[in-house]
């Protein structure tokens, strides 16, 4: 069940990138351009075990923030937003687990089929992690101005 | 034998000034900091940039309580939307820094940067960049569960990526070849013939696996970060999904049963020249990167696999047949296959040639200037296609042999994409493909001559005489 504003969940689908925030070691931002990948109720990002550092961040430190930001990347949209959430990384299996959200993915970039298929080419981009982002609080940009406060909303206040 | 796999030479670094000045090239940034609750918070802002006095500003955003005194970060991001293909034109930088409030301007004052742009660095070259991560992350991996997590891929591409299987052609046509010779000077045995071929095989896979295995070991394939399909060795060991005892395992079993397939082949067509030339390949095949002959470390590795992949090859085939008999017919037509295959090796080691020279691998693309090695490809070409029409006008090549010369267009497109490629390892890849295509065509092509003899022979005899 969703627990985001509908311009948000808008947003998480349409975008073809968003920049993942994680929390180092040293408590400084690392920010990571990713997919954002939404099921209706959380939302996920793949990262390949080759760029899994950022998946060192999170299991050390779950507290995250995805940013849809870039109006390129949303067809022209101006609203922006910031989810913050609590992640868990899922790498039970690299090899296959992250092929459930394959349909998802092939959506947004409908190449990574056929990249796929050649993966004996280049196969630990293929052994992947999944980023599970249960959303905890949105703050909404409706025209992407930083100049304006954000609309700011609670995840648990939206499902309820 | 043990080895320690290497460190892959990782994304150059970026300076603070440096990330800046990529930074004021996007349109927008990305603020970044942690808020009271320990969550991030991102928010675009449009900063102001002054890379040589490492700072930039830019105004409060509305709302919220940017920190002062601890580090935040300014990030780019672009891509480019392909529609029905996903997007290209990656790039993204972030510079870390420390923020401070002067009413509603927040200055930062830059201290690092990192970021990665796929015009600078391609994806390829990032990934093999990046393998080094893979490898700690399935390491903490297998720690965790207490048990070891590899990477996988299935059994078959793992065979085909693991032996280089595509690159037998290297062996089958001088083997065929040298068959065929025999066959037409009347000699010819099918269990012998198939025997040669396997045996032969053996040895290449054997040499293939073994290159690996040594190349690790020597830290020549870990410092190759430009490897295409057709360079840079399998990388199954870097990439984890074969440990290095397994290949030099593997190695073994190929040499071994390359041996025995010998020794039968001796067994049943005894003669000192198939003995010699059954050693001398070994020795080649093992010393190509092996200590410590270690021929492509010294700069021999051309004529090795010129030596290996021609004479050896073919002459081995022939006297199989023969007996032991030699003559002048298969060592002439061994000699354009074997300028031609090492013009694979050639070629291949263009864009492994930074990563050779760390390794201490003296190849000739390493010794050799760029204009060097385009004028070392067009005269070894114009040698093997020169000597294959000498060949014939002396009448030791039957004059269809000449069809070969139909891959001398193959062979001007790769002399012409030499030179806008050599610096684009993945440019380059096209032109890998086409030249070997030269030697493959160019082979079976001596083959289809030497076949077409061989019918007219037995159905127009006058007229295959008269064709040599």
């Amino acid at each position: 069940m969703s627990t985001l504003p509908q311009p948000v969940e808008e947003l998480l689908t349409a975008a073809l990138v968003g920049e993942l925030t994680v929390v180092d070691s040293t408590d400084r931002p690392v920010t990571y351009p990713l997919i954002p990948l939404y099921d209706g109720s959380r939302i996920y990002l793949t990262s390949s075990t080759l760029f899994s550092r950022k998946l060192e961040h999170i299991k050390a430190n779950p507290k995250v923030a995805l940013s849809i930001t870039d109006p390129n990347a949303i067809g022209g949209r101006a609203d922006r937003v910031t989810i913050q959430g609590d992640a868990r990384v899922i790498d039970e299996d690299p090899h296959a687990g992250w092929e459930r959200l394959l349909p998802v993915w092939e959506a947004k970039e409908p190449a990574i089929v056929a990249f796929l298929k050649a993966r004996v080419a280049l196969p630990l981009f293929f052994e992947r992690s999944l980023i599970e982002i249960t959303p905890r609080r949105a703050l909404y940009w409706v025209d992407g101005d930083a100049a304006t406060a954000p609309v700011v909303s609670d995840a648990e206040r939206t499902a309820a | 034998m043990t080895a320690t796999v290497g460190t892959t030479p990782r994304v150059p670094a970026l300076t603070a000034k440096g990330g800046l000045m990529k930074l004021a090239t996007y349109p927008f940034q990305v603020l970044s900091y942690v808020d009271a609750d320990g969550y991030p918070v991102s928010v675009a802002v449009a900063a102001t940039i002054d890379p040589a006095a490492r700072s930039a500003s830019f105004a409060l955003p509305a709302g919220l309580a940017v920190p002062s005194g601890v580090d935040v970060s300014l990030t780019g991001s672009h891509i480019r939307p392909q529609p029905g293909y996903g997007y290209d034109e990656r790039r993204h930088v972030t510079v870390w820094g420390r923020a401070a409030r002067d009413g509603d301007l927040v200055t930062f004052e830059a201290a690092r940067a990192w970021g990665w742009d796929e015009a600078e660095v391609p994806f390829f070259e990032y990934s093999e960049r990046s393998i080094g991560q893979s490898r700690k992350y399935f390491d903490a991996l297998s720690a965790e569960r207490g048990s070891p997590v590899k990477p996988r891929l299935s059994a078959g591409s793992l065979a085909l990526r693991t032996t280089r299987l595509p690159f037998l052609s290297a062996t089958i046509v001088p083997v065929v070849l040298g068959i065929a010779i025999a066959a037409r000077q009347g000699t010819f045995d099918l269990l012998t013939a198939v025997l040669t071929v396997i045996g032969a095989s053996f040895v290449q896979l054997g040499l293939n696996v073994a290159n690996d295995v040594f190349d690790s070991a020597q830290g020549a394939d870990d410092a190759n970060v430009t490897p295409t399909k057709f360079s840079g060795g399998s990388r199954v060991i870097q990439y984890g999904l074969v440990t290095f005892r397994q290949m030099a395992g593997l190695a073994t079993g190929f040499y071994v049963a390359a041996a025995v397939v010998g020794v039968v082949l001796l067994a049943l067509r005894p003669s000192t020249a198939l003995l010699a030339i059954g050693v001398a390949g070994f020795i080649v095949s093992i010393g190509y990167t092996a200590p410590p002959l270690k021929l492509v470390y010294r700069g021999l590795g051309e004529i090795a696999v010129a030596l290996g992949f021609g004479p050896l090859m073919l002459l081995g085939a022939y006297v199989v047949q023969t007996g032991g008999s030699l003559s002048w017919e298969p060592l002439v037509a061994s000699l354009p296959i074997a300028l031609l295959v090492a013009l694979i090796l050639y070629v291949n080691e263009i864009p492994d040639r930074r990563g050779d020279a760390r390794a201490g691998k003296r190849t000739l693309p390493v010794r050799w200037s760029k204009a060097a090695v385009i004028a070392g490809y067009r005269s070894a070409a114009v040698a093997a296609y020169v000597i294959l029409v000498v060949a014939v006008a002396a009448r030791i090549l039957p004059i269809p042999a000449l069809l070969a010369l139909l891959t001398v267009p193959l062979a001007l497109r790769v002399s012409r994409g030499l030179e806008p490629n050599y610096d684009n390892p993945y440019g380059l890849m096209a032109v890998m493909g086409v030249n070997i295509k030269v030697h493959l065509y160019a082979g079976l092509l001596l083959l289809a001559g030497y076949g077409l003899v061989l019918l007219l022979g037995a159905v127009a005899p006058s007229l295959a005489s008269a064709l040599g």
